[in-house]
């Protein structure tokens, strides 16, 4: 199974984000305005990596937000934010966040087929800087579909 | 073999490590139970585990057991997970 398309509302290209926060909250904006999360997911997100820390900063530049499944969520999906300026969230070895992906799942069960889809994306790719780069939703779009 | 991947939420991330483990441990030839869990579920997903698969976050939450802990730097570079679980497995 391949990931479901990126809805173009779910794209956000070169944000000014003062913080990680910010940059969060962005790409919680991006999965309520797409409908697939209600606005207090991105609180959610935030709330995640204040207790736990910067975990999810899970490769060099890219930060995959997220929560668990919950009432926020009305159905899966994937947001993704780019970064005119780099930021910090006090990772030991991936920082500076280039790209956020906000990430909302609406049950555990099954969800690995949508994870297994963005690691065939990811792994020893460039789709990370490929991403930070794109200017445009559509190449975000091809970016995902694997297509670059 | 037991191996559990733990994150915060239990999906997305942990659900990242469980996917490339097991492409990793298959192209080693190893047979793995692979899980993906919560750190609040620890206690009962990964009590019999032998291995845990995380972020250098979560090893002080995880503390003492008998599993193996595994920090994964950059989750989508499956050499590290390779060279890191070729180790723990000798």
């Amino acid at each position: 199974m391949t990931l479901a398309p990126v809805a173009e509302a779910a794209i956000i290209i070169g944000a000014e984000v003062d913080d990680w926060r910010a940059a969060v909250r962005l790409a919680g904006r991006a999965l309520s305005d797409s409908g697939s999360t209600l606005p207090g997911y991105a609180d959610e997100m935030v709330r995640m990596i204040e207790q736990y820390g910067p975990y999810v900063v899970i490769a060099p530049g890219l930060a995959l937000a997220h929560a668990r499944p919950g009432p926020d969520v009305l159905s899966d999906g994937l947001a993704i934010v780019t970064l005119a300026t780099p930021v910090s969230f006090g990772h030991p070895h991936n920082d500076p966040v280039r790209v956020v992906l906000g990430l909302a799942i609406k049950s555990s069960d099954g969800h690995l087929e949508s994870v297994a889809a963005l690691a065939n994306i990811f792994n020893g790719s460039t789709a990370i800087a490929d991403l930070a780069a794109a200017e445009s939703p559509a190449e975000v779009i091809e970016i995902m579909q694997g297509k670059t | 073999m037991k191996i559990v991947a733990i994150c915060g939420a239990g999906i997305g991330s942990s659900g990242i490590l469980k996917v490339n483990a097991e492409r990793v441990l298959d192209r080693l030839g190893f047979e793995a139970d692979v899980t993906a869990a919560h750190v609040g579920s620890l206690a009962s997903d990964a009590a019999d585990a032998q291995i845990i698969l995380t972020s250098a976050e979560f090893v002080d939450v995880i503390g003492a057991t008998n599993a193996d802990v595994i920090v994964i730097e950059n989750y989508f570079d499956t050499d590290e997970l390779t060279r890191k679980l070729e180790a723990a497995l000798g």
